[in-house]
């Protein structure tokens, strides 16, 4: 292929491998899957596990916006509605944004996209998913036991979660332990990258999607070691009251919110940092153009992860900090949207005068641009002083997150599965339907979050249980838009399901793309590559593109 | 790159000690954070009750925290004998000294088990009602003063563990002269828990 030396007769049957999926099993049954140090495998059960959270997550968000499509009690009472919202909240950020891309497919790809036959440490891989899914089922039984699970908010701030008596040390300890997975993974990733690139494989070589795991493993070992103390501190507090943050004993809570951000800020950038990275896979893909400014969007990933790690205070701009530490933290948020514009700018640079294919792939990546635009320009308002006391613990913030963390991340994953779907699984989907599911996705997406920032900005605080009468338009809109997203994402997973089992057999290059993971036959065999490739070119050449187009018929 | 050249078509199997290393040292990254968020914690308290932090910190035994420190420092460098005994093909001597190491590791939690019992003893403990009656200061302080410890001594549990393991992998060949990685990030790990005691040592024992 273009992008390398590695040669196959393009019908992807280049050897007599088996592939992945079935290639000779040392255990039986599930247990084939489960004891497997496959990267590949242990992509896909990050995957399934990842996806069943996300269901869970999106039937709790479900469940606020029918609550909240009427003034006063609708479905549930307002204890039930604190908890619902702090189990949506804990679900979906630690049990599917966090791990959505670097876990799923950063595990699954990353090895092959430079060239490798597996991750530095297999085992240590699979030990981090059987944490991960160890740490979904603690924090989710705190659903079951008596007391209910924990009604603090995602965030976990003292003293209410020292005092409340819900269950919130099932939801501390579950995040700890996913913590110590996030660990594990951008360890090993980074030692990946570090050892097992291929020859050739400089690092001005590697795709993107590989500059943005590394930026990411970096803030995921040096931010959450922070979050994995401050939390355990919370749980030894609630369990021996020693007064670290308790304010009845001395301690200060502005302290634990400082060691709270300090991991869960750089943790937004765990969050968004691969899905720009899928994004700038996908983009110059179905644009059959280079990717502009290469040097730039890899720089820029380690720039947001570095300038990110430094701005966690702008979370606290109420709680009474100096007026220096606000100003410093306020001019470093909007540092940290100059490379997350760069990115933007260079995306678009790479569509203008290319020959852009509306594939489902690359309209959900469309979406991304858009989405992430929006979410991150409403961001920097926020990081304006002035304003954030306006805005402040508001739907704005809410409309924010979600434009940013669904409308960016979300998307991102659905990007990314709709584009290595074909060579995960060596099965094409129904692209008709598939846009069909991004359109409601789309439409759905917007009206469901757009009308938080009109609310928030009218002084809607955020984690109420009712409203005043005059929100009423907007919050009935808003949970129509939470159907039509529903309806969006169902069409998507049964299109999936269907292709799994009915799908037409996948070529190994279906879409045309340049970089390795597409020179290897769908869906990969076991080794990856029958022989370690040597790399020549770079990542996103085009200039064979003929030949591309040869392969894709 | 070499290593990875070398595997072979049908195994996941490979050696990479740079990479094993590489890893480890990783590893120690988070867990000086995993500490650094504690030691941060006492500087913003040491800041804000300096005179109850002073005076606190004169219930602690200066001579237990002296002995443990000596204690820890042989263990490292019994562990880094341990590690070049194996290395120049002396397996009997490895032995010895890792022998020692696991002894001082156990040794360091006897003498942590009667500071804290003494401790106990004077009523000295999160929760209880002599502790309460002393001033916020001082209630931080040996809060503080149980979690850091009590962390550090997990940590030298974990370490003895892992080191015990280590005994057996050399008694049974498993690590030798040709393949003493494991032994070596063994090493690294303890020399951590070495050198976050040696930071502890003077935060609570010796600044008054």
């Amino acid at each position: 292929m273009s992008a390398t030396t590695y040669s196959y007769d393009g019908n992807g049957s280049n050897s007599n491998h088996l592939d992945y999926l079935h290639s000779p099993k040392k255990y039986k049954g599930i247990f084939n899957w489960i004891f497997s140090t496959d990267h590949k495998k242990i992509g896909i059960l990050y995957l399934i596990s990842m996806l069943t959270f996300f269901a869970v997550g999106v039937i709790f968000g479900f469940l606020m916006r029918l609550e909240l499509i009427a003034p006063g009690r609708t479905i549930m009472d307002a204890q039930t509605y604190n908890q619902i919202f702090t189990l949506h909240g804990v679900i979906m950020i630690f049990l599917f944004i966090i791990p959505g891309l670097p876990a799923v497919f950063g595990n699954f790809f990353l090895p092959i996209m430079i060239g490798a036959r597996d991750v530095a440490f297999p085992r240590l891989n699979l030990f981090s998913w059987w944490l991960f899914v160890i740490g979904g089922f603690v924090a989710v039984t705190s659903l079951f036991l008596p007391g209910g699970p924990a009604d603090t908010g995602w965030t976990f701030y003292i003293p209410y979660s020292v005092r409340t008596s819900t269950n919130v040390i099932p939801a501390l300890m579950g995040a700890f332990i996913l913590g110590f997975s996030s660990i594990l993974t951008g360890l090993n990733f980074i030692t990946t990258i570090h050892r097992l690139r291929a020859p050739g494989m400089s690092w001005f070589k590697m795709p993107l999607f590989v500059w943005s795991l590394y930026a990411t493993g970096w803030v995921q070992i040096l931010a959450t070691p922070i979050v994995g103390i401050t939390l355990l501190l919370v749980s030894i507090e609630r369990w021996f009251g020693v007064g670290i943050f308790d304010p009845a004993l001395g301690g200060d809570p502005i302290l634990y919110q400082h060691l709270f951000w300090i991991y869960s800020h750089p943790a937004v950038y765990i969050m968004i940092l691969p899905a720009m990275g899928v994004i700038s896979e996908i983009i110059p893909v179905f644009a059959r153009r280079t990717i502009f400014g290469y040097r730039f969007i890899a720089f820029s990933s380690i720039a947001i992860a570095l300038v990110g790690s430094l701005v966690w205070a702008h979370h606290m701009f109420t709680v009474g900090m100096s007026g220096t530490a606000m100003w410093l933290f306020s001019l470093l948020t909007f540092l940290v949207a100059i490379p997350s514009a760069i990115k933007v700018f260079n995306w678009v640079a790479t569509l203008y005068k290319g020959s852009i294919e509306l594939e489902p792939p690359m309209l959900f990546a469309l979406a991304f641009i858009f989405n992430f635009s929006i979410g991150g320009f409403t961001g920097l308002m926020q990081g304006a002083l002035s304003l954030n006391i306006h805005i402040h613990d508001t739907y704005f913030i809410v409309g924010h997150f979600h434009y940013v963390m669904f409308g960016g991340t979300g998307f991102g994953i659905f990007a990314a599965l709709h584009h290595w779907f074909p060579k995960m699984f060596g099965r094409m989907y129904n692209k008709r339907v598939a846009k069909v599911s991004w359109l409601f996705m789309f439409v759905g997406f917007h009206l469901l979050y757009f009308p938080k920032f009109i609310m928030g900005y009218q002084g809607m605080p955020r984690r109420y249980y009712d409203f005043l009468p005059e929100f009423h338009t907007y919050q009935i809109i808003s949970t129509i838009g939470s159907w039509i997203l529903i309806i969006g994402l169902v069409i998507m997973f049964i299109n999936l399901i269907v292709a799994l089992r009915k799908g037409k057999a996948a070529p190994s290059n279906p879409w045309g793309g340049a970089t390795l993971e597409w020179a290897i036959p769908s869906p990969p065999t076991h080794e990856n590559f029958e022989k370690i490739p040597v790399i020549e070119k770079e990542p996103y050449d085009y200039s064979h593109y003929e030949l591309e187009e040869e392969v894709k018929n | 790159m070499n290593q990875v050249a070398e595997v072979t078509a049908h195994s996941h199997i490979h050696r990479d000690d740079v990479g094993a290393k590489i890893g480890m040292w990783l590893f120690l990254f988070t867990e000086l954070i995993l500490f650094g968020g504690m030691f941060l914690a006492y500087a913003v308290y040491r800041f804000s009750y300096r005179d109850y932090f002073a005076l606190a910190s004169k219930e602690l035994d200066v001579f237990i925290g002296l002995i443990n420190t000596l204690v820890l420092l042989t263990s490292s460098l019994t562990m880094a004998m341990s590690i070049t005994a194996l290395r120049k093909g002396s397996k009997k001597l490895s032995l010895v000294f890792l022998g020692s190491t696991i002894f001082f590791a156990l040794l360091f939690l006897v003498n942590k088990y009667f500071e804290w019992s003494a401790k106990f003893h004077h009523g000295l403990f999160p929760g209880s009602n002599e502790l309460l009656s002393l001033s916020r200061g001082e209630i931080i302080y040996f809060g503080l003063y149980y979690v850091m410890t009590g962390l550090h001594a997990l940590h030298v549990i974990v370490g003895f563990v892992i080191l015990a393991f280590m005994f057996v992998f050399v008694v049974k060949g498993k690590v030798n002269q040709d393949y003493y990685i494991m032994l070596e990030n063994s090493g690294l790990y303890w020399h951590l828990v070495d050198i976050i005691w040696i930071f502890l040592f003077p935060l609570f024992y010796l600044i008054h």
